[in-house]
């Protein structure tokens, strides 16, 4: 298919590193002996759970409900025993605890009722979204999105162009790439239901020029309605906003969503993901996973949501050395945790043990400007980089901090090994955290406001009363007591007067 | 000679109306609303000023301090110095202790709805009717502490307040990668 490309600025050429894992077909991970599910595996408010502990729940089975609308449900990967709600560690950049429903799986792997549709093409496509937020699908390119949202997106506007993302641009990863050789059928599948279900006129599937094997794979299958296309290798070439430069030649602007622009990406793993989940009624418990890096058997894993990560490590032969450092994700995008007591979750894509990580002390910013040049969104790393260190947050705004894909070819490249990325990560941080200060102070203001007006209010009609009971003359006060006492008399009398008659009664 | 002193006697013109044109009435209340926008908005009082307003409004005027905000804490106390460029200071310990945000809770079982919590609330955030049980609002729960003294059976207790979620959001980059 010859199609115009579009360079997009900055990335750099990496070595890939996928030989280490691409070649071997996947493992399906036996069951671990505990498996432990975080209500937030995804953007957006965490679930909440519906069972409590002592419960026993089946493979599939919701275990924890969306809140809200950019939520999605969790489902029990297996069937067994729920033995805890608690705190856990997740995968986490600052090594943090969060709430975790934990199961002992029973063994048998008993499947819980699930309502297969054979015929996507004749639901309509707001119930499909339905179908898909239900089986908890989100983004399982490593940012963990909502599905069902960008299709409703989707339906709500126009869209030109369906992009599926299958350009696995980090080193190391190949969890698409097995997928997509293992099961090109699902991904073909998913992207024909996900454009039914947005009504795209165009349809892409896009990849890097070093994955031949799941190209043909997906060749074999396709046919006109879809363009496959193959990419030069690039890094951060994966990135919405890359890609979809890369493929249209636009850009979205900075604050802008690519849906403005008619175009919907979703990542190829999502997209099967919710084929299955449509097709066989089967809930995303389950995914891909690449170990690599420093084991003695680097290769994919089919593994149950929920499995610690050290249970899949040592099903690739890890032995813990030292002066190894563990990243779930990629080198460089990737977080680094210090122990591997996490599970896999939704958005679980690598993890990679290595030695050769960047551990040379920072040195003073020289000013070479090595990182403008590599920087895919063209911003000014360097500039970002005084204004965080400085704390300065309003300098930060106006150098777009928030248009940062945080892909790292800044830290890359940088001769003084600093930590680019980490800066602005800590400042994105510390900038909503305070925004989110802000909107709370302005809320309590507006209630002390409003609290004080209706103080003053009260004072105002009370004097009033107080005004007004003086305007009554002595004369007039008389009659008004006068006229209260009679009432009252009126009143027991006719009370008097049923005491007696209910006496008569008995 | 007489040049020198003409230049000198212009410049100590301009010295003193620009003296005099700087304090102007509008500008300080302008001040005192930004100074008020960067307080916490507790109304809790510990600075020594019945509101976050009349705080604000006792720094333009009556040359208050600015370590005198502990819910603020350092954050706040940099920000004021940055504002009106002074030197950052430690927090006074004379009006409290910074610490986390914490929220008031009422312990139901106690409580005998006698309204005084909901009198001193001042933000509103206590439900509740004479000889009925009241309860917080915790997301309107400033953390003021002002309802803890009135209430004569000590059924309000401070909590450290924890958000709903536990992690943030980065920033809208990035929701798909490869």
């Amino acid at each position: 298919m010859n199609r115009e490309l579009y360079p997009f600025p900055g990335g750099l050429q990496i070595p890939p590193h996928k030989e280490l894992s691409n070649a071997k077909t996947s493992l399906i991970t036996p069951l671990p002996d505990s498996i432990i599910l975080p209500l937030q595996q995804h953007i957006g408010t965490p679930a909440v759970p519906l069972v409590k502990t002592g419960d026993k729940v089946l493979k599939g089975q919701i275990i924890a409900r969306a809140d809200g609308y950019v939520s999605v449900p969790v489902h029990a990967s297996t069937s067994g025993k729920i033995i805890d709600i608690g705190n856990y560690t997740v995968p986490d950049p600052l090594g943090l605890k969060a709430p975790c429903i934990v199961i002992e799986p029973d063994g048998d792997d008993v499947w819980f009722e699930i309502k297969p549709t054979h015929d996507y093409a004749s639901i309509d496509p707001k119930d499909l979204q339905d179908v898909i937020r239900e089986a908890g699908i989100v983004g399982l390119g490593g940012a963990g999105f909502p599905a069902h949202v960008k299709l409703r997106e989707g339906t709500e506007s126009a869209v030109d162009t369906l992009i599926i993302n299958a350009v696995e641009c980090e080193p190391f990863i190949s969890c698409d790439d097995r997928l997509i050789r293992e099961k090109p059928g699902y991904i073909v599948n998913g992207t024909r239901m996900i454009r039914h279900a947005i009504q795209a006129k165009y349809c892409v599937i896009a990849l890097e020029a070093d994955m031949p094997e799941a190209y043909a794979a997906l060749k074999e299958l396709i046919d006109d309605d879809i363009d496959l296309i193959q990419l030069p290798v690039k890094y951060p070439q994966g990135g919405e906003r890359q890609l979809i430069k890369v493929l249209t030649g636009m850009e979205v602007p900075s604050g802008g969503l690519p849906i403005h622009m008619g175009i919907v990406m979703h990542n190829a793993a999502t997209a099967a993901a919710a084929y299955r989940a449509v097709i066989r009624g089967e809930p995303l418990i389950s995914r891909y996973v690449t170990v690599s890096g420093e084991v003695n058997d680097p290769r994919n894993l089919q593994v149950l949501l929920g499995t610690p990560v050290k249970h899949c490590a040592d099903q690739c032969g890890y032995e813990d050395k030292e002066g190894q450092a563990i990243i779930l994700g990629g080198p460089m995008m990737g977080m680094y945790v210090n122990n591997m007591h996490m599970p896999v979750i939704k958005t679980t894509n690598c993890v990679l043990v290595t030695s050769t990580y960047n551990k040379s002390p920072e040195m003073p910013c020289i000013r070479c400007g090595q990182c403008v040049d590599v920087c895919p969104e063209k911003l000014l790393p360097q500039q970002l980089f005084w204004h965080a260190h400085a704390k300065n947050y309003d300098r930060l705004r106006e150098y777009h901090l928030f248009d940062c894909i945080e892909c790292g070819c800044c830290s890359f490249v940088c001769p003084s090994n600093i930590r680019l990325v980490q800066y602005y990560r800590k400042a994105k941080r510390q900038i909503t955290q305070d925004e989110q200060t802000r909107s709370g102070a302005d809320h309590a203001r507006e209630r002390f406001i409003a609290r004080n007006a209706r103080l003053a209010r009260e004072e105002q009609t009370q004097n009033n009363e107080l005004l007004a009971g003086s305007d009554i003359g002595e004369l007039d006060k008389q009659a008004f007591i006068q006229a209260a006492v009679e009432r009252t008399r009126a009143k027991r009398a006719q009370l008097g007067k049923q005491e007696n008659s209910d006496d008569d009664q008995e | 000679m007489t040049g020198i002193l003409i230049v000198l006697a212009f410049t100590v013109v301009i010295a003193v109306l620009l003296y005099y044109s700087r304090g102007e009435v509008p500008e300080q209340e302008k001040l005192v609303d930004i100074i008020d926008s960067l307080l916490p908005q507790t109304q809790c009082g510990q600075c020594g000023y019945p509101g976050c307003k009349p705080y604000a409004d006792a720094i333009v005027h009556n040359h208050a301090d600015i370590n005198q905000c502990p819910p603020g804490g350092r954050n706040t106390i940099r920000q004021l110095a940055d504002l009106l460029g002074g030197e950052i200071k430690p927090l006074n310990p004379a009006h409290g202790k910074a610490g986390p945000k914490r929220v008031a809770f009422i312990d139901e079982d106690i409580c005998i709805g006698c309204v005084k919590c909901i009198k001193a609330c001042p933000v509103d955030a206590i439900v509740g009717a004479p000889e009925q049980m009241h309860t917080v609002i915790t997301l309107e729960c400033t953390g003021c502490e002002l309802c803890v003294a009135p209430c004569p059976v000590d059924c309000i207790s401070m909590l450290v307040f924890v958000q709903g979620g536990r992690r943030v959001k980065l920033g809208p980059a990035m929701r798909t990668s490869s």
